[in-house]
């Protein structure tokens, strides 16, 4: 232990004993230490001159992290053992001053702004209110060109989308949908005619297109003709938070929401089965015309998607 | 040969004793005024515990993201006009995506250490965010919140929204399948509050989702006006800390009015610049070996496109764990509905979470009528209430996060989503109440055990001549740092009332 002690060097401070023990490192044996710290500049520095070297011949991007990575962790380590072994171990103390003034300080302070303020407004109370209702009309006025510009008003556009009585019903590439064209129980996305390539219409008009095995299906009552030939459409926006619904159980006939798995029933109006949903997704109503094209009798007789204020059906 | 030396020495006479650097700091200090202060500045104290280095962390990776993201701002394009790929990622080639996740992916692949610093900026924002949630839990549990710092808590309280929200804003500016579709849900959380949310939504989108502005608007959000306000409660955070000074734990020869620990210059200087290095070092190191955010594997986004199992970053977690399990209730009455099924757990409960933090300082000044000043730190047995409470509140966010993850949850242990929703519902309920008399209970059996807190020393074994054995406790271990030696105040190596005006301090060497 003795030897120990004997090693330790203070860290020498112009006009300072050399005994003075708290300018004395913490390690027990400082000069192992140093050379420790060296070693890990030493690869630091090796490290960084191979970062350069990696980014001048366009390494692979993990070369130019591990490279860059690792000399700034020694670099870092280094320095911090530098600091925590190498420099003066304290502890050394400071001491803390009342945050507070004195009584006589605080009052002047308060009589400042009370008095000398209140005074002010007092003897001028017609020009103090008059700024003061001022300020407040701009503040109110400039909030009306800062809210209105950022956007127009929803006017009663998130009642509908852009399916209409004949749009013919198309899939994600602008084919017209047949009704020969799907196998039994499978799926497909389909848009109205002319929006499948638009922000809009994907967010929006987007539907998934099932065909069930029963011919003459009925979803729920008043719903008769919706379905023909045993295709159902249902609003792909679940009502939920809006992701699109892109799983379906086939075997189950549910469709599945990915995002917080609401699951709605094909076979029963898309009524939610399960999860947080709350209601059932819209469908579509549909007919065949002449030529075998799948058409959209109507838009969707409800909002589609997440509930809001004014959804009033 | 001694004319060149007294030319020499005469021209450091005449810079003063301390040189170039000297005669500098003297011209500052006529102009600034800053000696005093600044010598006041150097020899400050900063006490020294692990656990303080969690606020070290979070401001050292917000550095990080600076740099980084400073970096990605020169390639990336805020735009989502609709372009044709034709990069250097075949797979996704003469696909039509927005400029905005054509210019991301192409800072990834293009540019050269590009993708290393996306990835080093998105593993900042985790660590950011991580660090600042821990950070205020040391503060919460051992009770560096109470007078005078309450102000300090708040700030901290604002800066982890403004890092949440800047986080959702960044991670959404990629304009990729998975971001896309949290825009959208973000959308329809504003969609969900009451009387003005369909007016607030084609506000902040202009116009119905998606529309073409999001991405721009995000943008300008994302690195100029909430990196701004961050920047500035930051530097109020650090003010006010220099200001009232550090806590400390209590100690020998800790008090309420004082500090003891390390210099500011060069002992905490060295230690902290290390850490920073550290921080950005680790962070590389991630960015180079984790792969984070491939946003080319998800695709450009498509709004009738979706991927399975689609999480957000973590500190969304306890937000999308909450939309799970809530139940769909749905008011829908006199033409009008509230979609309570969204807006409670996404609006309400995270509102009701944050109040409670930022109303904790006043709400246990309530309960204990403690209106002193606190400089010294509670451990958080001695605080058995104030450490359940915010147990219970962790228990809960841990729980709403693991209810994130349902799906993923449904499938590693083979059971049914419905087991897994009602299991989560029952537990996020539950786990406040079980943790906070468990908590209670292990604080008080800690209070009671004898010398708890205290490092323990080793006792030294004596064999007396009678062969008795006698165990006398060492003082303290040889290495601990700061123990054994009374604080002292920082030495001022030049007093100004011993300093003897011939004695200039230059090393006169003989020749």
């Amino acid at each position: 232990m003795s030897e120990n002690q004997e090693i330790r060097t203070p860290v020498s401070v112009a006009g300072l004993e050399h005994e003075y023990p708290h300018l004395e490192p913490s390690a027990n044996n400082p000069q192992l230490v140093e050379r420790v710290i060296a070693v890990m500049f030493l690869i630091g520095i090796a490290l960084l001159v191979a970062f350069g070297a990696c980014y001048w011949i366009n390494a692979q991007p993990w070369k130019l992290g591990a490279t860059l990575g690792g000399a700034m962790f020694f670099l870092g380590v280094g320095l911090i053992a530098w600091g925590k072994y190498l420099m003066p171990r304290g502890p050394f103390v400071e001491e803390r001053h009342t945050l507070a003034n004195s009584e006589a300080d605080r009052d002047a302070f308060a009589a400042a702004i009370v008095e000398r303020g209140g005074d002010v407004v007092k003897r001028r109370k017609v020009l103090g209110g008059l700024l003061g209702g001022g300020l407040g009309i701009f503040g109110v006025v400039a909030m009306f060109p800062l809210l209105r510009s950022l956007g127009p008003l929803p006017k009663g556009t998130l009642d509908h989308t852009d399916w209409k009585n004949g749009s013919y019903v198309v899939d994600q590439s602008g084919r017209r949908v047949q009704v020969g064209d799907l196998a039994v129980g499978s799926i497909v996305t389909v848009f109205p005619e002319g929006t499948q390539d638009t922000d809009r219409g994907q967010a929006v008009d987007q539907t998934v297109l099932i065909r069930l095995s029963n011919e003459d299906f009925t979803t729920q009552k008043g719903r008769e003709t919706w379905a023909p030939k045993g295709y159902v459409a249902y609003s792909k926006v679940c009502t939920h938070l809006g992701c699109p619904v892109g799983l379906y159980e086939q075997q189950l006939q549910l469709l599945v929401c990915p995002c917080h798995q609401s699951m709605f029933n094909v076979n029963n109006g898309a009524i939610p089965q399960f999860g947080p949903a709350p209601r059932p997704l819209p469908q579509l109503p549909l007919y065949v015309d002449a030529d075998g094209n799948l058409r959209a009798q109507s838009d969707y007789h409800v909002p589609i998607g997440p509930g809001f204020w004014e959804r009033h059906v | 040969m001694t004319d060149v030396l007294n030319t020499k020495r005469a021209k450091q006479a005449a810079l003063g004793p301390y040189g170039r650097v000297g005669k500098s700091l003297d011209e500052l200090d006529d102009r600034l005024g800053i000696a005093k202060g600044g010598r006041t500045f150097l020899d400050k104290i900063f006490p020294d515990h692990w656990s303080f280095m969690l606020g070290e962390i979070a401001l050292y990776s917000f550095v990080v993201l600076m740099v980084t993201g400073v970096f990605l701002t020169l390639y990336y394009i805020p735009s989502q006009a609709i372009v044709t790929y034709h990069g250097g990622y075949l797979p996704l080639d003469g696909q039509k995506v927005t400029q905005a996740f054509s210019s991301s992916v192409d800072l990834s692949f293009a540019v050269r250490g590009g993708l290393l610093m996306r990835q080093m900026h998105h593993w900042a924002c985790d660590i950011f965010v991580g660090a600042i949630v821990v950070h205020m839990a040391r503060v919460f549990f051992t009770g560096a919140f109470r007078k005078p710092r309450e102000l300090n808590w708040t700030i901290g309280g604002t800066l982890l929204i403004l890092a949440i929200v800047n986080g959702f804003l960044g991670y959404s500016l990629p304009d990729d399948l998975v971001s896309g579709t949290g825009i959208r849900i973000a959308y329809s959380i504003i969609l969900s509050i009451p009387v003005v949310g369909s007016y607030l939504g084609f506000l902040v989108f202009g116009g119905n989702f998606p529309g073409t502005a999001i991405i721009p608007r995000f943008f300008i959000l994302h690195v100029l006006i909430v990196p701004l306000i961050i920047i500035g409660l930051v530097t109020a955070h650090m003010a006010l800390l220099l200001r009232q000074k550090h806590t400390q734990f209590p100690g020998e020869g800790r008090t309420e009015n004082n500090v003891v620990g390390s210099p500011m210059f060069p002992v905490f200087m060295a230690k902290t610049t290390g850490f920073l290095f550290v921080i950005s070092g680790i962070t590389a190191l991630l960015g180079a070996f984790a792969q984070v955010n491939p946003i080319w594997q998800f695709g450009p986004y498509d709004a009738s496109r979706i991927s399975y199992a689609v999480q957000p970053d973590w500190y969304m977690g306890f937000l999308d764990g909450a939309l799970r399990i809530w139940p769909s209730w749905s008011f829908h009455s006199f033409g009008f509905t509230i979609p309570w099924e969204v807006f409670i757990p996404a609006v309400l409960l995270p509102g009701l979470i944050f109040n409670i933090v930022f109303a904790w300082p006043a709400i246990e000044r309530r309960f204990t009528k403690d209106d002193a000043m606190h400089n010294l730190l509670d451990r958080p047995s001695d605080r058995p209430k104030r450490t359940a409470a915010g147990v219970a509140m962790l228990a809960l966010l841990g729980m709403l996060f693991i209810a994130s993850s349902t799906d993923v949850m449904a499938n590693f242990f083979h059971v049914s989503l419905n087991t897994v929703l009602w299991t989560m519902r029952v537990l996020c309920i539950t786990a406040p109440f079980v943790a906070y008399p468990i908590t209670y209970k292990i604080c008080k059996e800690l209070q009671a055990v004898k010398g708890g807190g205290k490092r323990k020393t080793p006792n030294v074994v004596t064999r007396t001549a009678e062969g008795e054995y006698v165990a006398t406790p060492a003082p303290v271990y040889v290495d601990d740092l700061h123990h054994g030696h009374e604080p002292t105040e920082v030495p001022k190596f030049f007093p100004a009332d011993t300093e003897e005006p011939g004695d200039s301090g230059v090393r006169v060497v003989e020749r």
